[in-house]
C-alpha cells in the first residue's frame, strides 16, 4: 500500500464521522476496536518501511492550491515513523484503559478526530498541512480538557488553546517569510519542506527565522520561560488528556525542531545551542525541584515530564548523532512511561477520588499489581539501566559532552534528582504504614486495568534491554541529518560544531 | 445656438449597464404585483428576488472586461465584475433567511424586498464606475435603502439604529462629496482616470501637496465611515444590534465590498501616485482597527455585538492589504470577503434562528453568552456549526477565513511588511480568546433555562442556507484555488 499514511491519518476521521451514528453502549468499543486497526496499520507501516533509507519514504504528493504553492504532501522517515507508532499505540492504551462514562461517546469521537491530527502532524511535509494539523490538535485537547476536567477546567483549556495558538501564528509568519524567500530565489511558490530544505538562507535571516519557529514549538514543547501553561493543563485534564498530552502532543514540539529549525537553519540552530541548553537546564533542574515540593502526585507527574522534556531538548542541540537519535528515542521513552504513569495516577483517582500524597500510604500491601507496575515505570522515568528511559537519556548526556561537559555534569543531576522526586512519590504512596482506613478497602487492578499496562511494561524492559530495532532507523535518518546539516551550514563554526560531532562518532 | 448632440446608441454600449437595470426592473416588479394584488406571502416575493438577483448574476457573468459604456462613465473591469458577483452572491444568501417560521414584521411589506433591489443596483452602480459622481449616486441609493431597512426592523433600537446610521452616512456623504470638489478643483475632473493623469503631472508643483492632502483625508474619513473603521466605526455595533441578525451579517459583508472596491480606485491612485503618507495612514488606520476592535470584542457581553466588533476588526485586516497595493494585496482583499462572506453569514444567521420576539434571558441584549450555555445538550448539531463557525472566524485551518487570514499575511510578507504579518497574526490569536468564549458556553457550560426554545425560529430554508455556509467554510481548502486564480486573473487584468 504506497498511500498507507493517507489510510493512517483519515481512517481515524472518517471512524470519528461514523462514530456519530455509533450507538452510546458501544462507542467504547468502537473506540477501542477503531485504535486497534488504526495501531495494526501503523505496525504495517512499520513492516513495510525499508529500514535501509533514510529518506522519506511512502511519498504522496497531490498539489492542493498551487497559487499558492500548498500541496498534500506526506511521507515519513525514521525519525517520525517510531513517533506515529508511538501515538496510535497510546490512543490505543489510553483509549482502552478509559475510566471515564460521562459522555463516552462525545469522548471517543473527540478522540479519534485528535488521534487524525496527530498522525497528520507528524506526515506531514508541506508546511501549511503541518501547521493545518498542529492547530486542529488544539480543538479537540480544549474539549477534552474542558469538557471532562477539574474544577478549573475552563480557565485551563482556554489557557492551553490560547498559548500554543499564539505561539504558532509567530510560527506562521515565519512559514509565509520562508515561502516569500523562495518564491524570490525561483519564482514558483512552494510550502513543501523538501523543497525548503534547499534553501541556503543568510545568517540574519537565519537567526530570525529560528526565533519564529523557535516560539512556536518553544510554547508546546513547553520551554522554560513558556512553560506556566502545562501544570494548569495536567492538573485539570482527565486521565486521558494528560496521558495524550504528555505522551503525544508535547512531542509535536521537539518533532518540529528537528524537521524544521535544525535542517533549515543549521547555522542559527549551532549560535543557539548555549541558549537553548542553559534554558533546557533551568527546564531539568527548576522543574525537578518543583515537583519535589508537590502534594498531589499527578502534578508530580507532570513536573516531571517536563523536566525529561528539557533532556530531550538538550538532546536536539548536542549536534551530533548520539545526542539526536537519543533525543528522538527519549521522546518514544518519554511518551510510553509518562503516559504510562498518569495512567496509574489516574486509576488510583477513580478509586480514592484524591490525588493527595498525605492521603496515601502502605498500597503495596492492598495493591501488590499497581504497585509493582507503577514501581518499573518509575525507574524508567529516573532512567535505571535496562529500562526504556536509560538508553535515551545516556545517548543524550553522552552527545551532549561533547558540546560541554559541564553542561552535561549538570543536566546529570536530573538522574538524580529525578530518582529523589520519584522516589518519594514511592514511599509516601507505596511504603510506610497502611493507616489510611479507606486505603484498606482499595481493590488492585482489574483485568482490563492490568491488561492494558502489560503492553507497556514489556516495551519498557524490551527497548531498555535491547534498543536496537529502534534505535537503528533513527541514526541512520539522524545521521543523514546531520550530513545535510553539515553540508548546508555556511559559517565556519558551525561546520566545525556539526564535523566535529560526526568524526568522533567515526573514530570510535 | 447649441448644437443638437449626436449620439449613436452603440456607443452607449448599453449591455454595461444591463446588471442594473435588472435589479430595478426586478424591485419595480415586486411593487407592482403588490398593487395589484394584496396580502400575497412573503416566500413568494423571496423567491422572486432570489430568481431577480440569478438573472443579475447572469448579466454580469456575460460582461466582457474592461469595457466602457454609457458616455464612458461606466467602467466594466475586473474588480468591478467580481465585486458585483459577490455583492450579488451574498444577497442571495441573504434574502432566503427572510423564511424563518415565525413571522417577522419588516418581511410582511414587499417594499422590503423591492427596497433591497434598488439597494443593490445602488451597491453595483458604486463597483461599475470610476465616476465620483456616479459613485455618490450608488453610495445615496444604497445607504438610504439601507437604512429603511434596518428601520422595518420595528423595534426601538432598529429605529435608534437607523437614524445613527442615516446621520452617520449623511456625515460620509457630506464628506465624500468635499473630497470629490476639492479633487476636482484639482485636476477640473471627476472621472478617477483622468484624475490620475492630471495630478501625475502636478505632482511636483509646490503648494499642491496640501490640496492633494485635503483631497484623500476628506475621501479617507468618508470611507473610513462606510468601512466602520476606528475612529469612525462607533455606530457600527449599535447599528448591529439593533438590525436584524441577518441583516447585521449582511451589513458586514456586503456593502463593504462595495466600499473597498471604491477604496481600491481612489487610495490606489493615490498609492499610484506616490503619495506615501496615504498608504501610512491607511496602514496605521488598519493596525489601530484591528487591535482596538479586537479589544472591544473582549468585553462583550453580547454575541451579536461581538460579532460586529469582530468584523471591523476582519475589515482592519483587510484593509491592511488595501494599503499593500499590490496585485495580490487587492486579491486578497477579494478572496478575504468571498470566504469571510459565508462564515459570518452562517455566523448571523445561527443567531437569527435562535432570535425570540422578546428578550428572555437578559433586558438589554438579544443574544447573550448565557443563552447558548449548554447548546451542545439543547442542538447539537446546531452547536458544532456554530463551534465551527467561531474557528473558522479565529483563523482555525483549515476552515474558510484562515485561507483568506493566511493570503493577506503572505501578501503583506511579499511587500515586505513583516511588522505588518506580525501583527496580524498577534490580533488572530488575540481574536480566539473572544471565539472561544462561545465554544465553551456552547460545549462546556450547561444550559441555563428555557431550553427547548432555542432554535425558536428555524425552517427548512434556513437550514438549507446554514448547511450550504458550513458546507463552505469546512470545504474551503477545495475551493481557494480557482477563486485565487479568477480573481488574480480578474484583477490583473483590470491593472490594480
Amino acid at each position: 500500500m504506497d498511500n498507507i499514511l493517507s489510510v493512517l491519518v483519515f481512517f481515524p476521521a472518517i471512524a470519528g464521522l461514523l462514530g456519530f451514528v455509533v450507538d452510546k453502549e458501544s462507542a467504547r468499543a468502537y473506540g477501542i476496536t477503531v485504535a486497534a486497526i488504526e495501531f495494526f496499520l501503523s505496525l504495517w507501516l512499520w513492516f513495510s518501511f525499508d529500514m535501509s533509507n533514510a529518506g522519506m519514504q511512502f511519498v504522496e504528493l497531490i498539489p492542493l492550491i498551487p497559487d499558492m504553492g500548498i500541496s498534500y504532501y506526506l511521507g515519513a522517515d525514521g525519525i517520525s515513523l517510531f513517533i506515529i507508532l508511538m501515538t496510535t499505540l497510546m490512543t490505543l492504551i489510553g483509549m482502552a484503559s478509559m475510566g471515564e462514562t460521562k459522555n463516552i461517546k462525545n469522548m471517543i469521537v473527540t478522540l479519534l478526530f485528535l488521534e487524525m491530527t496527530m498522525v497528520g502532524v507528524f506526515v506531514a511535509l508541506d508546511a501549511i498541512l503541518f501547521y493545518l494539523f498542529w492547530e486542529l490538535s488544539l480543538v479537540p485537547m480544549l474539549y477534552i480538557i474542558g469538557a471532562w476536567g477539574g474544577p478549573k477546567r475552563i480557565y485551563a483549556s482556554i489557557k492551553f488553546f490560547l498559548y500554543t495558538f499564539t505561539g504558532s501564528l509567530v510560527m506562521l509568519v515565519g512559514m509565509l517569510f520562508v515561502a516569500y524567500i523562495y518564491h524570490n530565489l525561483t519564482g514558483v511558490w512552494s510550502f513543501a519542506i523538501t523543497d525548503w530544505y534547499a534553501l541556503v538562507l543568510p545568517v540574519d535571516y537565519q537567526l530570525w527565522l529560528f526565533a519564529a519557529f523557535f516560539v512556536g514549538f518553544a510554547i508546546k514543547v513547553p520551554m522554560f520561560p513558556f512553560h506556566t501553561w502545562i501544570p494548569y493543563a495536567h492538573g485539570q485534564a482527565p486521565t486521558i488528556g494528560s496521558v495524550i498530552l504528555a505522551a503525544v502532543l508535547l512531542k509535536m514540539g521537539t518533532y518540529g525542531f528537528i524537521r524544521f529549525s535544525l535542517p533549515m537553519f543549521p547555522d542559527a540552530s549551532v549560535m543557539a545551542i548555549t541558549p537553548i541548553a542553559v534554558l533546557s537546564l533551568i527546564m531539568i533542574i527548576y522543574t525537578a525541584m518543583i515537583a519535589y515540593a508537590q502534594k498531589d502526585m499527578k502534578q508530580v507527574i507532570a513536573y516531571s515530564s517536563v523536566s525529561h522534556m528539557g533532556i530531550i531538548m538538550l538532546g536536539l542541540f548536542a549536534m551530533n548523532a548520539e545526542g539526536l537519535s537519543g533525543s528522538v528515542f527519549q521522546m518514544l521513552s518519554h511518551g510510553i512511561v509518562s503516559g504510562a504513569l498518569f495512567m496509574l495516577v489516574g486509576m488510583i483517582y477513580e478509586r480514592r477520588h484524591t490525588k493527595l500524597l498525605s492521603e496515601f500510604g502502605g498500597l503495596a500491601a492492598v495493591m501488590p499489581k499497581f504497585a509493582i507496575i507503577f514501581g518499573v515505570m518509575l525507574m524508567a522515568s529516573v532512567g535505571l539501566p535496562l529500562t526504556f528511559g536509560f538508553v535515551g537519556e545516556f545517548l543524550v548526556l553522552l552527545g551532549f559532552y561533547k558540546v560541554s561537559p559541564m553542561m552535561t555534569i549538570l543536566a546529570g543531576t536530573s538522574i538524580i534528582l529525578g530518582a529523589v522526586y520519584m522516589l518519594r512519590v514511592m514511599k509516601l504512596a507505596f511504603f510506610g504504614p497502611l493507616d489510611n482506613e479507606e486505603n484498606k478497602k482499595l481493590k488492585d487492578l482489574n483485568t482490563r486495568e492490568t491488561w492494558s499496562l502489560i503492553p507497556l511494561v514489556a516495551i519498557v524492559i524490551w527497548l531498555g534491554v535491547y534498543p536496537k530495532p529502534v534505535l537503528a532507523p533513527i541514526d541512520r535518518s539522524v545521521k543523514a541529518l546531520l550530513t545535510f546539516m553539515d553540508e548546508k551550514a555556511i559559517t565556519k563554526e558551525a561546520k566545525d560544531m556539526i564535523r566535529v560531532a560526526k568524526s568522533t562518532k567515526e573514530a570510535k | 445656438m447649441l448644437e443638437p448632440i449626436n449620439v449613436s446608441l452603440e456607443s452607449l454600449n448599453l449591455i454595461t449597464l444591463a446588471p442594473m437595470l435588472i435589479a430595478i426592473a426586478g424591485g419595480l416588479i415586486i411593487l407592482i404585483i403588490d398593487l395589484l394584488k394584496d396580502s400575497l406571502d412573503k416566500s413568494l416575493y423571496v423567491m422572486l428576488t432570489v430568481l431577480i438577483l440569478f438573472i443579475d448574476f447572469g448579466a454580469v457573468l456575460g460582461l466582457n472586461v474592461n469595457e466602457r459604456g454609457f458616455f464612458d462613465v461606466m467602467l466594466i473591469d475586473g474588480i468591478s465584475i467580481i465585486s458585483q458577483l459577490m455583492i450579488i452572491g451574498g444577497s442571495m444568501i441573504f434574502i432566503p433567511l427572510a423564511l424563518t417560521s415565525k413571522r417577522f414584521h419588516e418581511y410582511s411589506y414587499p417594499e422590503f424586498f423591492a427596497l433591497f433591489l434598488f439597494m443593490v443596483a445602488g451597491f453595483q452602480f458604486m463597483v461599475a464606475t470610476d465616476n465620483l459622481i456616479l459613485i455618490f449616486v450608488g453610495i445615496e441609493t444604497a445607504s438610504l435603502a439601507l437604512y429603511t431597512l434596518i428601520a422595518l426592523h420595528n423595534r426601538s433600537n432598529s429605529y435608534e439604529a437607523a437614524v445613527k446610521y442615516f446621520t452617520m452616512g449623511a456625515l460620509a456623504a457630506a464628506f465624500f462629496a468635499m473630497g470629490s470638489a476639492v479633487v476636482y478643483a484639482l485636476t477640473g475632473s471627476i472621472e478617477l482616470y483622468k484624475v490620475s493623469e492630471v495630478l501625475a503631472t502636478r505632482m511636483n508643483e509646490t503648494g499642491l501637496m496640501i490640496a492633494i492632502f485635503g483631497s484623500s483625508v476628506l475621501l479617507l474619513v468618508a470611507f473610513a465611515f462606510k468601512l466602520s473603521l476606528f475612529p469612525f466605526h462607533t455606530w457600527a455595533p449599535d447599528v448591529y444590534e439593533g438590525a436584524s441578525a441577518p441583516l447585521a451579517g449582511y451589513m458586514s459583508v456586503v456593502p463593504k465590498i462595495a466600499a473597498f472596491v471604491v477604496s481600491i480606485r481612489i487610495f490606489g491612485m493615490y498609492i499610484d501616485l506616490g503619495v506615501e503618507w496615504v498608504r501610512w495612514t491607511i496602514l496605521i488606520l488598519a493596525v489601530l482597527t484591528m487591535t482596538l476592535a479586537n479589544i472591544m470584542a473582549l468585553v462583550q457581553d453580547d454575541v451579536k455585538r461581538m460579532l460586529a466588533y469582530s468584523s471591523i476588526s476582519h475589515a482592519g485586516f483587510i484593509m491592511a492589504a488595501l494599503a499593500l497595493d499590490t496585485t495580490e494585496g487587492n486579491t486578497a482583499i477579494f478572496l478575504y470577503y468571498a470566504l469571510f462572506m459565508f462564515t459570518n453569514l452562517g455566523a448571523f444567521a445561527m443567531l437569527w434562528i435562535s432570535r425570540h420576539k422578546k428578550r428572555r434571558f437578559n433586558q438589554r441584549f438579544d443574544h447573550p453568552y448565557e443563552k447558548f450555555a449548554g447548546f451542545i445538550h439543547i442542538m447539537p448539531i446546531g452547536a458544532v456549526i456554530m463551534g465551527l463557525f467561531m474557528l473558522s472566524l479565529a483563523g482555525v485551518p483549515p476552515f474558510s477565513v484562515f485561507w483568506g487570514k493566511i493570503y493577506v499575511m503572505q501578501a503583506a510578507v511579499n511587500a515586505g511588511y513583516i511588522w505588518l504579518a506580525i501583527v496580524m497574526g498577534i490580533n488572530s490569536a488575540i481574536s480566539a480568546y473572544y471565539y472561544l468564549k462561545l465554544i465553551v458556553y456552547m460545549f462546556l457550560k450547561e444550559p441555563v433555562k428555557d431550553v427547548d426554545t432555542v432554535y425558536y425560529n428555524i425552517s427548512k430554508p434556513l437550514m438549507a442556507i446554514i448547511g450550504f455556509a458550513t458546507l463552505a467554510t469546512v470545504a474551503a481548502i477545495f475551493y481557494v484555488q480557482p477563486l485565487v486564480s479568477y480573481f488574480y486573473y480578474m484583477i490583473s487584468a483590470s491593472g490594480y
